[in-house]
């Protein structure tokens, strides 16, 4: 198992907000987590990172990476961890860059802390920019002048340019136009092909996670309340939640679905 | 860019005008006639008539103003009733003194409030945390004549470190005179070797820059604190974690800068706002320089004068206003690549 | 039967407000300060052992006297009890900035919140006017118009508040005009309120944090700005028992008499401070974007 998480439990000021039995993800596999907002599935992402505790919250159970426990690391272990094993996009991928940067200095800078010398980091650079499908010359630009699908792509490109083998991405989509947010999920499929990426797939929207997920967990409150195969939860829901959910997807034409 | 600036550059000159055109609009409602104040108690009609012709009171208020801007373009600011000079000259030979001081009291206030904002950002919630919101709050809130008349009881009644008056000791003039370039006694002794003045120069403005410098070390320290805790929490931040920079280099490298720009403006700000309140500070410390140019212009109600340290004053401030978008316009590419 | 129901939970206490408090120290200990400070202000013929040397009266013989348990700040020249001088001088300061912010926010505010909910025209002028007094400097004004209005108290604060009240029509303008910008305010448009009902109602009550926020760290500047007009004697005159005057009367003979300068200053510094305090604790509390864990 790639990633699993078990009995997890992320508290703040003595609230405790997710209280997570299970949640695994295979390797080469896609896993979607779907909720609401507020349901808990992004703190849960950070607190795979390792991210939570700098926000105040208290975090226990076993989060296993490769069957190694991440949960209680050292900073600097974990710094060895973040990008290079466990790579993670966000919602709004322009605010995402530190605006007085530019795009290709950040990579630079980036590869350089995870041990990659100065030319390879700028050749890997250009290599990843290629594979997302975008002309090496971007790198010189400033995150303002980047549209939502390329800054998008740029993220991912450097968990590409970082090799890591787990991507996080907590609702890469959801600020990007219908057309855009189509690209980017067919990137992803390409490249959970071509790198052998695992993918922990976050949003609240049913619909995108059913194209590309293999596996989904729906959350609600803090707790997974139902997961399974993609196909199998879309076609026999047994939690009442997860029905709801489906209902409310719209459909073209009208009608419900199940 | 330039069309930015240039859009600056003119709303700044409009708000000049209109500070200047105030200034008259109240100087008009000051009682007492300027031209006996040149002319002095025992004038003829005659002479007063001709005192007030040759200040140019016989004409129309918005004449006055419009002959005004002239002179002030071609640099004649008028003549100061009180001490006959033209005022620009006046200005010439006070200004560097209160800019000395206020550039001093500035680098104080730098020195101080940023290492502290950024100490208080970095051990949010310690004791570097509370003891820097403590005094800076007592930096903002400190009346200066008080902060200076305690300093000179402390530092040169009781320990006998430092002087209290004037700019540097007067009797250096007779052993080492100083030749005089910009008015500013710290730079001209610097630039002529004059190493006795020099020194005296320092220890004389010791003192007053720190009086001057309590209230912006305050502002400064709560703006670099709120800026760098502001800038830690955004999406960028977050994003630069994730990708496994440690945190030393997360601060210095990426929050830095982002939280650093406010200081600038703040900075160009409060430089200005300290040069229009040297006043009090300049009379407890017997700091010849427009402060007590000003007061002194306001008791005898030297028109003129008046006009002409508002005047130049409100250009500093239109002025630092303008040097904070350019800073920021080279700082921030968001503004720069419009 | 529902209007009663209503109209009693209305009436219940606000029981937050202690739990506020209780999570706040600074803001707790702040306004504890202020309160004391009202309250010296309100009592102080009653606190003050010799009420009477706040006014007129003078102790030749008692001139000069360090403090002491009769005298606990000592007494000035005259032979003042500056204790008693001191606890009247609250009333004046705070009644001074009382005046200069109500001015302010009477003034500013209105024209603000016109200037930033309407926009065009009205705005763009308004920036203009403001930013020439801005640029104008205040304690120059302040003294001009001091100078030229015979000295006193009520002249001062006429000076004061005519610089002061820029700042709050800025700080109003910029608050309304980003809550006229939000869509909620588009909504009561298209629902068929007037414009006016619109600001009045809706703009109006959204953009009154900052203000109150400045308007508490507001009272130290206007007691700083008055004490100093007062210690270049523009300001209050003899015999009223203004701090920055007993500054200014003290000067000539520190240090050795130093309780005349130490006491009205610290009492300066104490009431700014109180009121920055409650400021910033304001200002903490209110802030909307507090640093709260995101799920």
């Amino acid at each position: 198992m790639k990633l699993a998480l078990r009995d997890v439990r992320i508290a703040f000021e003595g609230r405790t907000v997710v209280a997570l039995d299970a949640l695994d993800l295979a390797e080469n596999e896609i896993v979607g987590l779907v909720g609401e907002s507020g349901s808990g599935k992004s703190i849960t992402a950070l607190a795979v990172m390792g991210l939570a505790r700098s926000l105040g919250a208290t975090v226990t159970g076993s989060i296993a990476l490769d069957g190694r426990e991440l949960l209680g690391l050292s900073e600097r272990q974990l710094r060895q961890v973040r990008g290079r094993r466990v790579a993670m996009i966000f919602q709004s991928p322009v605010s995402a860059f530190n605006p007085l940067v530019r795009v290709g200095d950040l990579f630079v800078r980036t590869l350089r802390v995870h041990g990659v010398d100065s030319t390879d980091a700028g050749r890997r650079a250009e290599d990843a920019l290629r594979e997302v499908l975008l002309g090496p010359e971007l790198l010189r630009r400033y995150p303002h002048q980047l549209s939502g699908g390329q800054a998008q792509r740029i993220a991912i490109a450097l968990a590409v340019a970082l090799r890591s083998d787990v991507l996080i991405a907590d609702e890469p989509t959801s600020a990007l136009d219908v057309t855009v947010q189509a690209e980017i999920i067919e990137l992803l499929r390409m490249l959970r092909e071509r790198e052998r990426l695992s993918i922990l797939f976050i949003s609240h929207d049913l619909a995108v996670v059913a194209q590309l997920c293999d596996r989904v967990a729906v959350m609600r409150n803090g707790s997974i309340v139902e997961s399974g195969t993609t196909a199998g939860l879309l076609r026999h829901p047994s939690h009442p939640y997860t029905r709801a959910l489906l209902a409310a997807v719209p459909r073209l034409g009208g009608g419900r679905t199940a | 860019m330039t069309r930015f600036l240039a859009r600056r550059v003119a709303l700044g000159l409009i708000v000049v005008a209109g500070v200047v055109v105030l200034t008259f609009v109240i100087a008009r409602v000051v009682p007492g006639d300027p031209a006996s104040s040149w002319i002095g108690p025992h004038a003829s009609p005659a002479q007063l008539r001709a005192a007030r012709h040759m200040l140019g009171l016989d004409r129309p208020l918005p004449v006055q103003i419009w002959r005004y801007f002239r002179g002030v373009l071609t640099g004649d600011w008028g003549l100061s009733i009180h001490t006959h000079q033209p005022v620009l000259s006046d200005l010439a030979a006070r200004a560097p003194a209160s800019l000395e001081l206020v550039v001093a009291a500035l680098l104080v206030a730098l020195a101080f409030g940023i290492p502290a904002g950024l100490a208080a950002a970095r051990w949010r919630g310690g004791a570097p945390d509370a003891l820097v919101r403590l005094g800076s709050v007592f930096g903002v809130s400190m009346p200066s004549f008080w902060f200076a008349l305690i300093l000179q009881l402390i530092f040169f009644q009781r320990l006998h470190l430092l002087p209290v008056s004037g700019q540097y000791d007067p009797s250096l003039d007779t052993t080492h005179p100083l030749a005089v370039y910009t008015h500013m006694p710290v730079i001209d002794a610097l630039v002529s070797g004059n190493w006795p003045v020099f020194g005296s120069a320092l220890t004389h403005l010791i003192l007053p820059a720190v009086v001057v410098g309590a209230y912006p070390a305050g502002v400064i320290a709560r703006m670099v604190r709120a800026s760098v805790l502001d800038t830690l929490g955004e999406d960028h931040i977050r994003m630069v974690r994730a990708l496994g920079f440690p945190e030393r280099s997360v601060f210095a490298r990426f929050a830095l800068k982002p939280a650093l720009n406010p200081v600038i403006s703040v900075t160009a700000l409060v430089f200005a706002y300290s040069l229009a309140n040297t006043f009090l500070v300049e009379a407890i410390f017997d700091w010849g320089g427009l402060g007590s140019y000003a007061a002194d212009a306001i008791q005898s109600l030297d028109t003129p004068a008046i006009i002409g340290v508002t005047l130049f004053i409100a250009l500093v401030y239109v002025g630092a206003n303008l040097l904070v978008d350019i800073l920021q316009a080279v700082v921030d590419p968001r503004i720069r690549l419009q | 039967m529902t209007d009663v129901a209503f109209s009693e939970a209305e009436l219940a206490p606000p029981r937050p407000l202690r739990r506020l408090l209780r999570t706040n120290p600074l803001l707790a200990f702040a306004a504890g300060l202020v309160l004391l400070l009202v309250l010296v202000s309100a009592l102080a013929p009653l606190i003050a052992p010799y009420p009477a040397d706040a006014g007129n009266a003078t102790h030749p013989l008692e001139t000069f006297l360090p403090p002491s348990w009769h005298h606990v700040f000592g007494t000035d020249p005259v032979g003042r009890d500056l204790f008693s001088r001191v606890l009247y001088g609250t009333r004046i300061s705070l009644t001074v900035a009382a005046a200069v912010i109500g001015f302010s926010i009477a003034v500013g505010l209105p024209l603000g919140v016109a200037a930033g909910a309407f926009g065009g025209l009205a705005d763009t002028i308004l920036m203009r006017v403001t930013d020439i007094f801005l640029a104008f400097p205040a304690l120059l004004l302040s003294l001009a118009l001091a100078a030229v209005l015979s000295p006193s108290v009520t002249n001062a604060t006429i000076a004061i508040a005519v610089t002061w009240w820029p700042w709050y029509a800025r700080l109003a303008r910029g608050t309304a005009a980003s809550v006229a910008g939000r869509p909620f305010i588009a909504a009561c448009r298209a629902l068929g309120l007037s414009p006016l009902r619109t600001i009045v109602r809706h703009v109006l009550p959204n953009s009154l944090t900052p203000v109150i926020v400045q308007a508490s760290a507001d009272v130290g500047g206007v007691i700083l700005t008055s004490a100093a007009l007062s210690f270049l004697g523009l300001g209050a005159q003899d015999p009223t028992p203004e701090w920055g005057l007993m500054v200014n009367q003290g000067q000539a003979y520190f240090p050795t008499q130093w309780w005349l300068v130490t006491f009205p200053g610290a009492a300066i510094l104490l009431t700014a401070l109180a009121f920055n305090l409650l400021g910033d604790g304001l200002r903490d509390v209110l802030d909307p974007r507090r640093v709260v864990g995101r799920t």
